[in-house]
Parts: C-alpha cells; structure tokens; sequence
C-alpha cells in the first residue's frame, strides 16, 4: 500500500506540557482516515504538525518525524509556505475571510501568483463546483461570503482549499458547528474528494467516523491507543479501551 | 428601599450623568454662537470666512488664511502620521516579540502622556533652528509645526490601530496561512483590510487632536497670517489666533475671536462626518457582528 504521511514517534510538547506522546501513524493515499477519541486526547495538535500550524505557537516543540511523501516535513530546508500549500486545511468553524464568495476562492490562487482574470475564474469555478457548492453561489459571487449560511461557508472553506490543488486535506471536526443537513453534504463531499484527495478528518461523531472513513485511528492521552481499517475497530476492536470509547462508556 | 425604586434611582442617575454632557457641549455651543455670531453678522459672512486680510486695528476679520494654516498643518501632519503609525501598529501587533511589545507599548504611551508645552519647548529649542540651517528662512513654518504635531498623534494612531488589528480573529490568519499564503501576504490581505474601520478611526481621532491643537502650534509655525506660498513658509491656524489674541481684544474683535471658534468646531464636525461616513463604509462583518 502506498501511504501519503507517515509520522514516526512524533512527541509534541506545548512548554512541559508533553501533548502527543510517541505516536506513529501512516496515512494511505487518496483514502479518508478518521481520527477519534475523546476532547483532549491530541487529535487537533496531531493534525496540526502535519501542515506545520503548530509553528505559529511560540511554544511548541517536536520530535520524531513527519514524511510527506518520504520527505520530512521539519527538514530545515523545507519550505513552510510551499509545504502548506501541498497540505490544505478545513477548520472546525467555518472562516471564510471577510470578502466576497468569488475571493474567498480566489484568495489562494492569488497568492500563489494567478493574476489572469480567465484562469481564475474557471479555477474559481471548478473549485465551487468540486465543493458542490456552485448551484447554490453561481449568482452571487461578489456578494459577502459572511452572508451564507454555516454550512454553505463550510464548503466555501472547502473550495477555497481544494482551489489550491492540494496533495493532503486536514479537516478538523469540519461538521461539529453545523446542522445534519449540512452534515450530510459536507460527508457526500468527502466521499467525492477522496478520488483526488487524502483526506484525514478529526471528529467527535462515532457515526461519521464509519460513514466516511475506510481508516481509523483511536487517540487516547496523545497516544494512538489503536488503529486500522475502521470496521474493524469498530466492529472487533483490540483494545478494551476503544471498545469502552466507541460504546460510549466514556469520552 | 425596595429593590425596584433602587434600579430606578440608578437608571435616572445614569441617564443624568450622559444627558448632563450634553447639556454641557449645548451650553458652550450656544455660548460661542452668542459671542461670535455679531461679529459674523457685522463683518458679513463671506467676508468672514473668504476673507484674505486680518488685521483688528483696522477693521479687518478674514479667517481665510487661517483656515488654510490649520487645515495645511493638520493634513501635513497626518500624511507623515498615518503610514508611520500603521506600520508601527503592524510591527507591534504582527512581528514584535512579546518582549520587544513590552517595552515599546510604554514607550508609546508615555509619548502620548507628555504635555504640548513640552513639545512646543523642544520644537522652539531644538526643531526651529534645525530647519533654519537646514531649508533656510526663519525655521518657523508649517512643515515644522506639523513634524511636531506628527510626533503627538503618532501614539494615538498607533495604539488604536494596534488594538484593531489585534482584535482581528486568531482564525482569518490561520486559514491565510494554511492556503499557503506568506505572513506578509496574510498582513496585507487578510489582517489589514479586517481593520481599515478600527484604522480609520484611529486617524480620526489623531485628526481631531492635530486641528484642536494649540500650543505646540503657537511655539513653533510663526502665526503670520497669510496663505503659504510653500510649506516651508509660516502660518496661523485657528486655534492659535483665538489664543494669541484673546487676551486683549475688545469689541468686534473680542466677537470675532468667537467667530473664529465657530468656524473650528464647523471643520471639525465636517471632518468627522467625513471619517464616520468612510468608517460606515469600510465597515466588514466578522463573524457574526461587525468590527
């Protein structure tokens, strides 16, 4: 099997406080991975150290190794911009910038030096098509996206990062601030990235875990206390403590 | 005391204190208007405000020039203030350690707690002469009194606009950043346009404080009155001629001094709709609310 991400006695310390504690996890490529576990347990902080935000706290501190198709993302020559760029990234509150839909989208592209007006409007296009989200704004592209609704500015989110072409998308529980109807959207979406995309998603709902993910992982304390294909773990799990978790007896 | 006549007294207390400002701003308008208003009557209106001759021994009350001198000063001052102040503000709220922030921000403050006098005693000592030998003249002219005024508003513009851009949320910078996007280009399309509306107001309030200034201005633009013929040349704004000449005029003149007044607090209510009306504009929705 071919893997994307392979991370390798990863330790994180945020000061003294030790957040991941030896964790070791490979992510296949062009699958959904789902990381679960209780509030705590270093999912987020995990996800965050593949696309390097952790950097912008003063008091992070890592060792172990992250390999981003076999090249190690912490290698001193390795360009954070660019490494971002590969490794795109949905937050848990839907943020789209203050501007209208259509820069939202384009935000990224423009960064990356896209200027022409016709190549970025089929990118911008594509991308809103690809979020399923273009029926819905194809109309009012200029208007403010703050006007959408939450979950409509989710999948913004969603375009404004698949825009960019990414390798790897990191979503960190994408779908815990909005209804079920969005929910359901946001996991069709998901199903349909992941021809093209490696997705790894954080979430707190067991459900969605088995809707959307093929792996698994299980954190508990900033260990990986197990992880696999997701029907196993949640069909025969190793671990007394996975099955305590995924049966609700604790988390 | 019930609990109810309680929460009465305390509302009609509180209702009070704001209307008694008001109150207040009411009786010194009506104060001024009374003063300044047979002047302006007198004199005639336009002669008043376009006239190009001030001279109270003969007669002669255009405010003209004067206008200019303020307005001349106050947007000299704010064109080396603002870019000064939000770049700073950048520096501090983006780049700066939090170490480097602890000693700079008190710095800032401070500067903005040193009494005018003081300023004008430093430009009169160490600025008039400077520009004596170096651009020639008397040293006394707009340009000087407006790199004093950019020194007492610069603290102003920068620690509104530094508390702008640091109220702008943690999450607009992390998804820049996480579309690849450098810290510079984050500052300049993302942070820095969120806080044009808290940018702006920080330049409305260092614009207040430029055109209400006096006594620095009166130490150090020479008070000739006439329309600059550069910005090298001396000036009077305003506010200085109220202050310089207040002191013995009488009649008509006493009144015109007023009028003076009058002319002031018009320019600066102008200029305030003006800024509030770009502040309405620029306005963005964050979130849920508006910044």
């Amino acid at each position: 099997m071919e893997y994307r991400i392979e991370a390798e006695d990863l330790n994180v310390y945020f000061d003294e406080l030790h957040i991941l504690k030896d964790v070791s996890l490979k992510i296949p490529k062009n699958t959904v991975t789902a990381l679960i576990g209780p509030s705590g347990c270093g999912k987020s902080t995990f996800i965050r150290t593949l696309n390097r935000m952790n950097d912008l706290i003063s008091t992070f501190r890592r060792e172990g190794t992250v390999l981003l198709d076999g090249e190690d993302i912490y290698h001193p020559k390795v360009d954070v911009v660019d490494l971002r760029k590969r490794v795109g990234m949905v937050f848990q509150k839907p943020n789209p910038f203050p501007k209208s839909i259509f820069d939202n989208v384009a935000y990224g592209l423009r960064v990356h030096g896209i200027t022409d007006k016709d190549v970025l409007e089929q990118k911008v296009e594509e991308a809103l098509k690809g979020a399923a989200l273009w029926n819905e704004v194809e109309h009012i592209l200029d208007k403010s996206a703050m006007g959408l609704s939450g979950g409509q500015q989710q999948r913004l989110c969603i375009a404004r990062t698949i825009a960019v072409e990414p390798e790897v998308i990191l979503m960190d529980e994408p779908c815990s601030a909005l209804d079920p109807i969005s929910t359901t959207k946001i996991e069709d979406l998901i199903h349909k990235l992941k021809r093209d995309y490696t997705i790894i998603i954080v979430t707190h709902n067991m459900q969605q875990a088995t809707r959307v993910s093929k792996y698994a992982a299980f954190f508990l304390h900033g260990e990986i206390v197990e992880s696999g294909l997701t029907d196993q773990i949640f069909l025969e799990p190793c671990d007394q403590r996975t099955e305590d978790y995924i049966t609700g007896r604790f988390g | 005391m019930s609990r109810w006549t309680e929460e009465f007294f305390i509302e009609k207390g509180l209702l009070l204190t704001a209307v008694s400002s008001i109150i207040i701003i009411a009786l010194i308008i009506i104060f001024i208007f009374m003063e300044g208003l047979p002047a302006i009557q007198a004199y005639g209106f336009f002669n008043f405000i376009f006239g190009m001759d001030w001279a109270p021994s003969s007669g002669q009350y255009g405010v003209f020039p004067m206008i200019i001198g303020s307005l001349g000063i106050t947007v000299l001052s704010l064109l080396m203030a603002v870019p000064l102040g939000i770049l700073c503000a950048i520096f501090l709220s983006e780049v700066a350690s939090s170490k480097m922030r602890r000693i700079l921000n008190p710095t800032i403050q401070t500067l903005a707690g040193i009494p005018s006098v003081v300023y004008g005693f430093f430009g009169l000592i160490l600025l008039v002469p400077f520009m004596r030998v170096q651009f020639g003249g008397t040293g006394f002219s707009m340009f000087t009194a407006s790199i004093i005024l950019t020194v007492m508003i610069l603290p102003i513009i920068v620690s509104v606009s530094e508390d702008a851009l640091r109220s702008i949320p943690q999450e607009y910078k992390e998804a820049s950043l996480a579309l690849g996007a450098t810290h510079w280009q984050t500052i300049k399309n993302v942070i820095f346009p969120a806080a044009i509306p808290g940018v702006i107001t920080s330049v409305i309030l260092g614009m207040g404080r430029a055109i209400g200034e006096t006594l620095a201005i009166i130490m150090v633009a020479g008070n000739v009155v006439q329309i600059p013929g550069s910005i090298l040349d001396p000036v009077r704004a305003l506010t200085s001629n109220i202050a310089i000449e207040m002191g013995y005029a009488t009649g008509i003149h006493y009144n015109a001094l007023f009028a003076t007044g009058i002319v002031l607090i018009f320019m600066i209510i102008v200029l305030l709709i003006l800024a509030n009306y770009l502040h309405y504009k620029k306005k963005v929705t964050i979130g849920g609310g508006y910044l």
